[in-house]
């Protein structure tokens, strides 16, 4: 089991340096020229009213070896990462590292409350569904999770925007009200520990700040749960309609044990085997392009909204930063996934 | 099949929507024509993003929609377009009728919608063409000829099912600018990995079978093995499966436009026209939100039947693929 934890994460690495080199192969076929361009913000050759000239320009391109090839580039660009310069973003203006560490917090906060309801919902319903096959409550749900997953995220967004924002006035989108900000951000008193402002509102024991955040959660959190809420969903009926048919559940009930313990303990514990590893890593991944798209909607100042504009911008920096941040996030869940299966399926040993 | 398709009512929805999906598209230029004709019927089939790298100019985008002046408000739907079918763009004095209204800028609904299917459907079937023509090849490649060529295909295809391919998209977007054409290349670059596995997986099984035997006794090539014998056997249900992906893939096609990286603000593609409605949601807190209904409610309804069209249509294939299943919904 060790032996296994320690192959799997030693193939992160492997893969952030494959992400990166190949990043740096794409960049190969632009000039030197356009490669500065990709860090001054402005055509360079008519940069700074012309102030900037060729020499200079030149002279900026040797410092940074951006004349050089792609190998040797990258060799310089790592050995900037290994002492936690990630470069510079120019949509944020500041350091990548520094951006990232100051958005993150949102993204996390929206995902954190996104990520549990999903899960249990989404079993809960899909037991439901099995349990009650074929009757009208299994067919309710069955369109429910349909609609689900064919209801585009930034559509459904715009949806819910448009009732709760627009006609009911209940939830606005942003991340805080203008008032709240000012406390949050420039206030003496307010403290900052986590960085995720619900949390943040109740350790400094303001209790308007904490409805304020929560009411700018409420329609992110149902956009970015809706659609793998629904795949779930489906995932875990099929899954448990299957382990329903098996013979140990007729001898479960034929032993006379209540119909509680033979769908939760003898069904659902092994429904859950599929779901766990089919289902949850398609969950983050579709939590990722859901992220970048409801922070979009709902104007969520998070990291998903940053990277969407930094790609708009060729902002390459910023979006390698985002980019390994949900590798990462991929591997390190595809390896809480298989250890956790250990836990529910005894028959798995990874040796 | 096509009876057990045609007897659920779930699986026939989705083919009666997939019928008239397919309609707008191939009468586009009919339903909607652009406002001055194209001197040659390829620039209506191949859209400006495939043509570019082929040409210097093109003569005519019919993909792009006409934008009725310079302002910034939409026009609501004008009822006297639909006095015939299909709706006029134009009245009798050269004004612009608005069918289905405008977007923000100004950009007419009805246009784009008919052109955006057109869109949708060329970039669906490219991706999926392309990716399973790749996928089949390296599939039945390593299926085939198995041992060390297996593997090391399929540590190729491990190492292509590993990668993030949303953040890769967002990664060479931003090195290389936005657009439909970087979209579908990286679509196919990353997603052919897929079908791959799943071709090898039915290579593999049908491989040991007497007929490839036989026709490797009777000293067949392996190219005409693999493609007169072992292909022909296996291939219908990776076919259906693949292109029953268009729907999936279209999602996620518009949802990159939505976010500003597909051909532009002109461009017949739903993805940025829902865009455009957002703008229009958000700045009228407090006012009429229902004057602007028709940006999103034509745009969002458009998207999601075809998407729906096909999940029905796929959940209902799958079904009768699966015959584990059979019998249970």
């Amino acid at each position: 089991m060790l032996g296994f934890i320690i192959r799997r994460l030693l193939f992160l690495p492997f893969l952030w340096f494959a992400i990166t080199f190949l990043t740096f192969l794409l960049l190969e076929p632009l000039g030197p020229y356009q490669r500065v361009a990709l860090f001054i913000n402005v055509n360079p050759e008519q940069a700074f009213g012309g102030k900037l000239t060729k020499e200079q320009l030149q002279r900026l391109i040797e410092k940074y070896g951006l004349d050089q090839p792609a190998i040797s580039q990258y060799v310089r660009w790592i050995k900037q990462v290994f002492q936690g310069n990630f470069g510079w973003s120019k949509v944020a203006q500041k350091p990548v590292f520094e951006a990232i560490r100051e958005r993150l917090p949102a993204t996390f906060e929206l995902g954190l409350y996104a990520v549990l309801p999903v899960v249990l919902i989404a079993i809960w319903l899909g037991v439901l569904s099995a349990v009650h096959h074929n009757k009208p409550l299994d067919h309710s749900l069955r369109f429910f999770s349909i609609t689900g997953y064919s209801l585009p995220t930034f559509v459904f967004g715009i949806f819910v925007l448009m009732f709760f924002y627009g006609i009911l006035g209940w939830f606005p989108p942003g991340r805080l009200s203008f008032w709240a900000e000012r406390i949050v951000y420039d206030s003496a008193q307010f403290t900052r520990y986590t960085g995720l402002n619900t949390i943040d509102a109740i350790l400094n024991n303001r209790w308007d700040i904490f409805v304020d955040a929560l009411r700018h959660l409420v329609l992110p959190v149902l956009t970015l749960s809706y659609l793998s809420w629904a795949g779930l969903q489906r995932v875990t009926r099929s899954s448990m309609l299957e382990t329903l048919r098996q013979d140990y559940i007729t001898t479960a009930r034929a032993k006379g044990l209540t119909e509680r313990i033979v769908i939760l303990k003898h069904g659902l514990r092994n429904a859950l085997i599929p779901v766990t590893t089919i289902a949850v890593p398609t969950v983050i991944g579709l939590m990722l392009s859901g992220v970048v798209i409801t922070e979009t909607v709902f104007n969520y100042k998070g990291l998903g909204l940053l990277s969407v504009d930094a790609t708009l911008q060729f902002d390459v920096p910023m979006v390698l930063g985002f980019t390994l941040i949900g590798t990462s996030l991929i591997v390190l869940t595809n390896l809480l996934v298989d250890i956790l299966y250990v836990f529910i399926d005894p028959r798995v040993r990874y040796d | 099949m096509l009876k057990r398709l045609l007897k659920n009512p779930l699986s026939l929805t989705g083919i009666v929507l997939l019928a008239i999906f397919f309609f707008m598209a191939l009468a586009a230029p009919w339903l909607a024509p652009p406002a001055k004709p194209c001197p040659s019927f390829v620039y209506y089939i191949v859209p400006d993003w495939i043509l570019r790298p082929f040409m210097k100019e093109l003569p005519c985008e019919p993909f792009r929609i006409p934008r009725d002046g310079f302002r910034a408000a939409p026009l609501p739907p004008d009822p006297q377009a639909w006095k015939t079918f299909p709706p006029r763009l134009k009245d009798e004095f050269g004004k612009m009728l608005h069918p289905l209204g405008t977007t923000e800028n100004r950009y007419d609904i009805w246009y784009g919608l008919v052109w955006g299917t057109r869109t949708a459907l060329i970039a669906g079937i490219v991706i999926v063409g392309c990716t399973l023509l790749i996928g089949i090849i390296i599939g039945s490649i390593s299926g085939y000829f198995g041992s060390w060529v297996d593997s090391v295909l399929m540590r190729g295809v491990d190492f292509v099912l590993a990668l993030p391919t949303f953040l890769m998209t967002l990664v060479i977007l931003s090195i290389w600018g936005r657009g439909l054409d970087k979209i579908v290349l990286v679509d196919i670059l990353f997603g052919w990995a897929g079908y791959a596995r799943f071709v090898r997986g039915i290579i593999l099984s049908v491989r040991e079978r007497e007929f490839v035997s036989g026709a490797k006794a009777l000293g067949a090539s392996h190219w005409h093995i693999i493609f007169r014998h072992v292909l022909p056997n296996s291939i219908y249900p990776v076919l259906i499966l693949a292109s029953l992906d268009i729907g999936s893939i279209v999602l996620g096609l518009s949802g990159l436009s939505f976010l500003g990286l597909g051909q532009g603000e002109d461009y017949a593609d739903w993805g940025q026209m829902i865009a455009f409605a957002r703008n229009r949601i958000v700045g009228v807190a407090g006012g009429d939100v229902m004057q602007y209904w028709y940006t999103w409610v034509f745009p969002g309804m458009t998207i999601t039947l075809f998407v729906l069209a096909w999940n029905l249509l796929g959940d209902a294939v799958r079904d009768i693929l699966d015959p584990r299943l059979r019998g249970t919904r």
